[in-house]
């Protein structure tokens, strides 16, 4: 509008601000007082606040506040807090023997959720969240153990890792019987008919009886005659079910030919006692613990 | 019709309205033609009136006050494991006890029947009567009726009050007003406190918040409270009801032309205006003019104007009203509860009649007894026992080294009862499944499970499907936990996922 007098609209007797959409003008009416007292309020609340809190950024560091407030040192001091809470059980946990622990439901609560935790953020990577492992990791909730399966060889287990870099580590080493030549390919095919027969597969009996002599010279010693494994040199069980680096004939083929063997790293030296004892009670309750 | 000429603010204008009655200088500042949408809010002086619904509010307000108060600290013996309040929101325990219900949070919809149950008690005394909720039991119009009592105690009635707020600012009006607000506070600062007895063992919270051990949530409540009590019953009053509370508005769809509401008989007091003495009282209304039912209002509104969103039916005009026509001998309730139907049957010379039975209200209290029935029905069938159970998906199932599959499962079991209890799981499928309780003590190994009273208890279950029997998919299982002395049973449908092996 070019001259600055009010216009009043005639129906409200409110000036407009001036301002028209096709013909419609906007009325002129003030603020709600709740509005404008909260309006005010908050201004002097960022105003404080600016001056009490941590607020303006600076080139290299910023305003601290008054009350010297940090989320980082709350941070740490929830963290500390929470640990101080945790020490209790984890003493209580130090302090009952293995194998007596699932007898306390209190410290049971406390291990079985602990090590959840824990078991999600360093063993899950390999065995999977619910700890059914995968080809080549094994599955922890079977009744299939290669070294062990009571809390004592678990915890040793999880301790001193499989063929990790800990010089109490569990090792052993099966050959590469066709990559090294040890074994020529027609007996390793015969072999592998061997093997089905131990676990009550379908094979060829012929083949397999002609391997006989081959499997007490070069595997007896550690899968033992009947095949049953050994858990001292982490020797699997071939009689059973479950297979870790694969099902049936073509997978026993190249596993006695270019064997993969896993590495579990020593925990020892990451976690605390605490932890690794209650992640060994952890495993041992998942269904298979002896 | 009315003038509002003034001469005198405050007082009586010159001309009365009838021999002995004096005509008050008073608009109704909440008139809807004349209240201008923003405006600040005009302060009302409420005068103060004898009669029927004032003994009336002042009766309810006692009630509810008492049953405010009185409620938490009522006592019911439920045994010795569990808290012996009458009412209690236990929120730490995850329970509310209210007499002989008790309600886990699973059966808040309890809780929703008892708000349907409000509301359409609500709708159907509505459209009976009227707005009685508003005028007598809302705590909005209790509060502020006890404030404006304290104010009329400590500053006198309606013409010392305006005074007193026109006065300069002397130490007698700094003393009053200190006095006021301070009886306010103090009475806002109860309202808090009785609150959060009902979320605690009363008795124990109630010297704890003396002894400075009451927890914070306590104390942050009863300052929220207080601060609201003060603020909506000593300043925001009729402006709560006006401009805040959506009821008002919802409440126009309750009232019909049978409603019995606070109404001015304009058959009867029409045309109105001052009445000299010795006048006939031929050819013209009862109605003086006097404004005493204005000036007694708490809304601020004239209730001649007709029926209006302001009115909360508290019926003080009707008080105010029928003192004066004692006073001119006239008949009472020109200003009664009364129906629009029968100020138009009277107008037209025919007989008054009321109609309490209306399609209206059958429905409203056929759908009340209704929600009554099904909520009685459901309490009495309430079950002491249940049974969830959640079946492990990571992994869905586990092959043992025998060829056989197994599967886990988390087993809760619910004993909503006052002792512990033995229950004995049991399962059944068409396939021989293998059940096993994880836990080292001997009673789970022979499938018995105590669960402590009032408690859920978890345990880890495994079924295993043998080695050396045939493969199967998924197959239907159902857990069934049964009360070893009582004989009470829930059973739960799961699955048993033999991944065909």
């Amino acid at each position: 509008m070019a001259d600055n007098q009010k216009e009043i609209d005639e129906h409200s007797g409110v000036d407009t601000t001036g301002h028209e959409w096709d013909g419609i003008k906007e009325l002129n009416n003030p603020l709600p007082k709740w509005w404008v007292y909260t309006f005010y309020i908050t201004c002097i609340w960022a105003v404080l606040y600016w001056i009490a809190m941590p607020a303006i950024p600076l080139a290299s560091s910023y305003t601290k506040g008054v009350l010297g407030y940090s989320q980082r040192q709350v941070v740490a001091d929830e963290i500390a807090a929470a640990n101080a809470k945790k020490a209790v059980w984890a003493d209580r946990l130090m302090s009952t023997p293995l194998e007596k622990v699932s007898d306390d439901p209190q410290l049971m609560t406390y291990v079985m959720s602990a090590a959840g935790t824990s078991f999600g953020d360093n063993c899950a990577t390999c065995h999977g969240t619910g700890a059914q492992g995968s080809k080549g990791y094994p599955n922890l909730n079977d009744d299939d153990w290669l070294w062990g399966g009571t809390l004592e060889e678990i915890q040793t287990t999880i301790q001193y890792g499989i063929r990790s870099e800990h010089e109490e580590t569990r090792y052993s080493e099966m050959p590469f019987f066709v990559k090294d030549g040890l074994l020529e390919r027609d007996q390793v095919r015969a072999l592998a008919e061997y093997v089905l027969a131990l676990s009550g597969e379908d094979h060829d009996a012929a083949l397999a009886a002609s391997a006989a002599e081959t499997y007490e010279f070069e595997c007896a010693s550690c899968h033992m005659e009947d095949g049953a494994g050994d858990i001292f040199v982490g020797a699997p069980n071939l009689k059973d079910k479950i297979w870790l680096h694969g099902e049936g004939r073509d997978a026993i083929i190249k596993n006695i030919g270019y064997m993969k063997a896993g590495v579990m790293p020593a925990w020892k030296d990451r976690l605390d006692e605490a932890t690794i004892r209650s992640l060994a009670i952890y495993v041992h309750s998942l269904g298979g613990g002896q | 019709m009315d003038t509002n000429q003034s001469t005198k603010p405050g007082g009586a204008i010159a001309e009365a309205a009838a021999p002995g009655v004096e005509r008050i200088d008073v608009t109704a500042i909440n008139k809807t033609e004349t209240r201008s949408l923003y405006k600040s809010r005009e302060p009302i002086y409420p005068k103060r009136v004898q009669g029927t619904f004032r003994k009336t509010k002042a009766i309810a307000m006692t009630i509810m006050f008492a049953i405010y108060y009185g409620l938490p600290w009522v006592r019911w013996d439920r045994g010795l494991n569990a808290p012996d309040q009458a009412v209690l929101v236990d929120f730490p325990g995850r329970r509310f006890y209210f007499f002989f219900i008790e309600i886990w949070p699973q059966e808040i919809y309890y809780i929703t029947g008892l708000l349907i149950l409000a509301a359409i008690g609500l709708f159907l005394v509505t459209s009976l009567f009227g707005r009685v909720w508003c005028g007598f039991a809302c705590p909005q119009t209790v509060w502020t009726d006890l404030f404006l009592a304290v104010e009329r105690r400590v500053e006198g009635d309606r013409n010392k009050r305006i005074r007193l707020a026109k006065a300069p600012w002397t130490m007698d009006k700094i003393f009053k007003k200190i006095i006021k607000h301070s009886i306010w506070l103090v009475i806002a600062v109860g309202t808090g406190g009785a609150w959060v007895l009902y979320f605690h063992d009363a008795p124990t919270l109630f010297r704890d918040l003396f002894t400075l051990d009451a927890p914070m949530t306590a104390y942050l409540f009863i300052a929220l409270l207080t601060f609201f009590t003060y603020l909506l019953g000593g300043f925001a009053r009729e402006q709560v009801c006006i401009y805040m509370c959506p009821w008002p508005r919802i409440q126009g769809a309750m009232l019909d032309e049978d409603t019995l509401m606070v109404s001015y008989e304009k058959d009867r007091g029409e045309p109105r205006g001052p009445h000299k003495k010795g006048d006939t009282w031929e050819g013209r209304g009862h109605c003086v003019s006097c404004r005493q039912c204005v000036v007694v209002c708490p809304m601020g509104i004239d209730i001649r104007d007709g029926a209006q969103l302001e009115c909360i039916g508290c019926g003080l005009c009707i008080d105010a009203c029928n003192g004066i026509m004692k006073k001119l001998d006239l008949p009472q309730n020109l200003i009664a509860f009364d129906t629009d139907k029968n100020i138009e049957r009277r107008s037209k010379g025919e007989p008054t009649s009321y109609s309490l039975f209306r399609p209206r209200t059958f429905v409203y209290s056929g759908v009340l007894v209704l929600v009554a029935a099904v909520m009685l029905l459901s309490l009495l069938n309430r079950s002491t026992l249940e049974l969830n159970i959640q079946r492990d998906r990571n992994p869905l199932y586990v092959t043992l080294s025998d060829g056989g599959v197994r599967n886990g499962y988390t087993v809760k079991i619910l004993n909503k009862t006052q002792d512990a209890r033995n229950f004995r799981l049991t399962h059944q499928s068409e396939h021989a499944l293998e059940m096993k309780i994880v836990g080292t003590d001997a009673q789970l190994q022979d499938f018995i499970v105590n669960v402590e009273s009032d408690k859920l208890r978890a345990v880890r279950v495994f079924l295993t499907k043998p080695g050396d029997t045939s493969p199967v998919e998924n197959i239907p299982v159902t857990f069934t936990v049964t009360d070893i002395e009582l004989g009470t049973t829930a059973s739960y449908e799961g699955t048993f996922v033999g991944g065909g092996k």
